[in-house]
């Protein structure tokens, strides 16, 4: 398979702080998304891309071709944009026609396709509609339809689902996945929602203070976090301090700082009796699991029903008052639990994941 | 951007308006205010201060603009107070309206239709001498009390604008919470009102004491022959007497007035300029 | 004390009469005008001695009505031919400023702003007077060196036309900036992204979203430039606009003429004023 998109070095400086620093290559036609916090320099890498930024150093080669020196307006990447920035003194049809205009195409071909990319994006005969007449949903779609018909070889997309509600986004993200799985242009996502990344990605890139920390398939990122950053950011976990007994590549033994000893699987093997961290995220987290010696077990007190449907969960609380959550299946089987029980919780010592505490803490 | 040539495009006729039309014109007028038919001199601003007439007309030019321009502010806070948060929501838009009317209209005819309802044989005598309130027709025009009504009137609109729409930044949120908390009504005022205005207050007075200053109009019109205003004296210099020196030495120092009076409003208010145009 | 909160009835009674008596004093000077334009007497002044329309249409001897008065029309089309060539370069101008002051970065921004802001601290009198000086040491410059003799440095129409032009511009400048403060910059960059140039992008983009501003803008500065008085005082030759053209006989004695010419302007300005509130609600309409 071959790369659309190589980026080599790329460094971005601003007034003395490093903002961007990374490298990586994107596959034709896959889904990539970049993943992090607010002010993790993930906008700044896309400008760079979409040419809105100079690079400090390093290289920007979209399906071969150097774009060091090349403006916005002669790069085939195309941008959406957060809020989109639909031209509102146009109709429908205008901005999706605007860059085909600019490309002097005649004006019965872009009218054929027009009609052809509005109807790919399901919104057939819309052309004459102002953009103040659309709903969230629509806007987005001629927004990508606007950048589609110019057959970019790089979709970049700036969090566009972020100014939609949340019943509204969940939709739209389904409906994107399944966009581009149709039409096969690379797309380039950012965003700071980790299950925005999650869904819809074939490759998610997890940005934290102008790197990327991990890079992998979604699966990967979750069940197998390579920094405690990624661990606490990608989906919920509990963290729990302590220090660690003994290590070996694949096990090792960990007590908390309450005293429980635990067996979990350690990142990288570290030190004998290091301060550490172990990650464990609220599903893995069995309640009133039989009593077998392959389980990590311990009690708690149930401090809260946070009901949340499918995504309900315990706060609970264990011997020194820590906090942990734990998820609660709504199978009916703990409809006793009540607040001020005690319960019995363990857990699969593959399931946690003990980092040693370094100075890059999330 | 990479647009240079559209940098230029910009920036040439603006250069070619303020070097040309702003800038020299000023230097020109304060150089030769320091000139007469014999070369360099200060002998204009030494009959400046030499000739009573001239710096106590100028004095008494910058009072009268100080009294207008708080008379204004007066007037104009509860007018603007009325319309942003006492006339129902319907009738806001007709008042702003009715409000803006007047000053689209020439200064002009304006004070025109003051002279003719306030002089002797105006409007106002008139209706006064067949309610019998009067029994002998009074002159009216050509008074201070008069000249400053006309300015406070001709001014008016550059007060209530800014204060309308300060004023409706204000959420009825706060003065109802300071009213919950036990606030009275001039509490409210000088607590919660006035400091929210404060950048509405400070444009607007800039605003109306450096038209009412530099007026040439009404104080001519309105303030009759033993109310002189300062810009008469320049006008005089230039179009009666014909010296220009002495002329440009009465501008430059009316300038500097106005400068000096607006740097200290907007110190003492704390404010820049570049925010209180905005 | 406001109106969500309970007032007494003298509150409400009290703050009613003063609003009335302010709108009253705000017209009646208005209005007074108006109706004196129509009264059958040789005095802008009561009593009321019936319904003419010799202010308008009397072709003389006695009575010159404004549509006969070759002095006053003249006044008028020199008035109207100055406030079209103002509007047009302030507006063309103050465009170029507020994209020059909100879009590039440049050594001495500062300070150009601040020079460009300068007109609205400085007395129009003062500008008047500074204009007439500047124009006249280059005009005398021109003559004593080369012996070329220009109008245009002389008190004259076109010196007219620049010198309200010069303080026009930075109200023209203001409104189109305010404007163009609120401008989405991603809607540039969206169109560049999709292959627009720079100055496509200005001509398709960001001119439409200022339309409606700089037509405001344009009307403003129209009725600036014809009612210009101070400015204009010192910078008028042997072509009076008709504000300087109505002073002279302001100031010499009145005749109901005069309520005429007034009439005629407060009407004009009004259909302006509809006009720019009509355009200032459409702009808040589209957002």
């Amino acid at each position: 398979m071959s790369a659309d998109l190589v980026v080599t070095g790329l460094v971005k400086n601003f007034a003395g702080f490093r903002a961007v620093d990374v490298s990586f290559s994107v596959e034709k036609g896959s889904f990539f998304s970049i993943l992090g916090p607010s002010g993790c320099g993930k906008t700044t890498l896309l400008r760079m891309i979409a040419g809105f930024e100079e690079p400090s150093s390093g290289q920007i080669i979209i399906s071969g071709r150097d774009m060091a020196g090349v403006p916005p307006n002669h790069r085939p990447a195309n941008l959406v944009f957060q809020h989109l920035a639909l031209f509102p003194m146009m109709n429908v049809a205008d901005n999706i026609a605007f860059g085909l205009k600019r490309r002097r195409v005649a004006a019965a071909e872009i009218r054929r396709r027009t009609g052809e990319i509005l109807e790919r994006v399901e919104l057939p005969g819309y052309g004459d509609k102002a953009i103040h007449q659309l709903s969230g949903g629509q806007k987005q779609r001629v927004a990508i339809a606007r950048c589609l018909i110019l057959d970019p070889k790089v979709l970049l997309l700036d969090e566009p689902l972020g100014a939609l509600d949340l019943k509204l986004r969940e939709q739209m993200k389904v409906e994107l996945k399944k966009l581009q799985a149709k039409i096969g242009t690379t797309f380039i996502y950012i965003t700071h929602d980790q299950s925005e990344a999650l869904v819809m990605s074939d490759t998610v890139a997890v940005m934290h203070r102008g790197r990327f920390e991990q890079l992998g398939s979604p699966q990967e990122l979750y069940h197998d976090p390579h920094t405690p950053f990624v661990a606490g950011f990608v989906g919920e976990s509990n963290k729990w301090p302590g220090e660690l007994i003994t290590c070996t590549a694949d096990e090792a033994e960990f007590r908390t700082e309450e005293g429980y000893l635990f067996r979990a699987r350690p990142n990288i093997p570290a030190v004998p009796g290091a301060r550490a961290s172990l990650f464990l995220r609220p599903e893995a987290i069995f309640l009133e699991p039989e009593a077998t010696p392959a389980l990590n077990s311990f009690a708690a007190t149930v401090r809260a029903i946070l009901f949340d449907g499918a995504n309900s969960r315990l706060l609970t609380t264990v011997v020194s008052g820590r906090e942990l959550l734990v998820a609660l299946p709504q199978n009916r089987a703990f409809d006793h639990i009540r607040v001020g029980d005690t319960v019995n919780l363990g857990w699969h010592p593959g399931s946690g994941v003990v980092f040693a505490d370094g100075e890059d803490q999330g | 951007m990479r647009g240079r040539a559209l940098f230029w495009l910009f920036i040439t006729p603006v250069l070619l308006w303020l070097l040309l039309l702003i800038l020299l014109p000023h230097l020109d007028l304060l150089l030769l205010s320091f000139r007469n038919r014999e070369g360099w001199t200060l002998d204009n601003y030494r009959t400046f201060f030499y000739e009573p007439v001239y710096w106590l007309t100028f004095v008494r030019t910058a009072l009268y603009s100080i009294i207008t321009t708080f008379l204004t502010l007066c007037l104009a806070l509860p007018v603007a107070f009325y319309i942003t948060k006492l006339a129902r929501p319907g009738m806001r838009g007709l008042l702003v309206v009715l409000l803006l009317l007047p000053f689209w209209v020439s200064e002009l005819v304006r004070v025109y239709g003051w002279m003719i309802l306030l002089r002797e044989s105006g409007g106002l005598n008139y209706l006064l001498l067949k309610l019998g309130i009067l029994h002998q027709p009074v002159e009216m025009l050509y008074r201070d009390a008069t000249m400053i009504m006309g300015l406070v009137y001709t001014s008016m609109l550059f007060m209530v604008v800014p204060l309308v729409s300060t004023m409706e930044g204000l959420d009825d949120s706060l003065i109802e919470a300071a009213c919950d908390l036990g606030a009275g009504r001039l509490t409210i005022w000088w607590t919660i009102i006035i400091p929210h205005c404060k950048p509405g207050i400070t444009s607007g007075s800039i605003v109306v004491f450096m038209l009412v200053l530099g007026n040439y109009l009404t104080p001519n019109l309105m303030g009759g022959k033993n109310s002189l205003w300062f810009t008469e004296q320049i006008y005089n210099q230039f179009i009666a007497s014909f010296n220009w020196n002495q002329g440009a030495a009465f501008g430059f120092l009316l300038l500097a007035l106005s400068s000096a009076i607006i740097w200290l409003g907007l110190k003492i208010t704390g404010q820049r300029l570049g925010e209180v145009a905005r | 004390m406001i109106r969500s909160l309970p007032r007494s009835p003298s509150y409400n009674r009290a703050f009613t009469l003063f609003i009335t008596l302010y709108f009253l004093f705000l017209f009646a000077p208005l209005l007074v005008t108006c109706v004196l334009a129509f009264n059958n007497s040789d005095f802008p002044a009561l009593p009321w001695y019936g319904f003419t329309l010799d202010w308008f249409l009397s072709a003389g001897p006695e009575r010159v009505g404004i549509f006969q008065d070759a002095d006053n029309l003249r006044a008028i089309r020199i008035s109207f031919q100055t406030a079209l060539w103002v509007s047009l370069l302030s507006v063309t101008v103050g465009v170029c400023a507020a994209f020059l002051f909100e879009q590039e970065n440049f050594i001495g921004k500062e300070l150009l702003y601040y020079l460009m802001l300068a007109p609205l601290v400085i007395p129009g009198v003062i500008l008047g007077i500074s204009i007439l000086l500047g124009a006249n040491t280059v005009g005398s410059y021109f003559d004593e060196v080369w012996g070329w003799d220009f109008d245009l440095f002389r008190p004259s129409f076109w010196l007219v036309v620049f010198g309200q032009f010069s303080f026009i511009t930075t109200f023209v400048t203001l409104v189109v900036s305010a404007r163009l403060r609120t401008f989405d910059r991603s809607l540039e960059e969206a169109a560049l992204n999709l292959g627009a140039t720079r100055l496509e992008v200005i001509r398709l983009i960001t001119l439409p979203f200022l339309r409606s501003a700089v037509i405001g803008a344009g009307a403003v500065a129209f009725l600036m430039s014809f009612e210009n008085f101070n400015t204009t005082l010192f910078l008028v030759g042997s072509q009076p606009t008709l504000p300087i053209n109505l002073y002279l006989q302001v100031r010499d004695g009145s005749t109901p003429v005069i309520n005429a010419v007034s009439l005629l302007l407060i009407l004009g300005s009004a259909v302006l004023a509809v006009i720019n509130l009509y355009f200032d609600r459409r702009r808040e309409e589209k957002g």
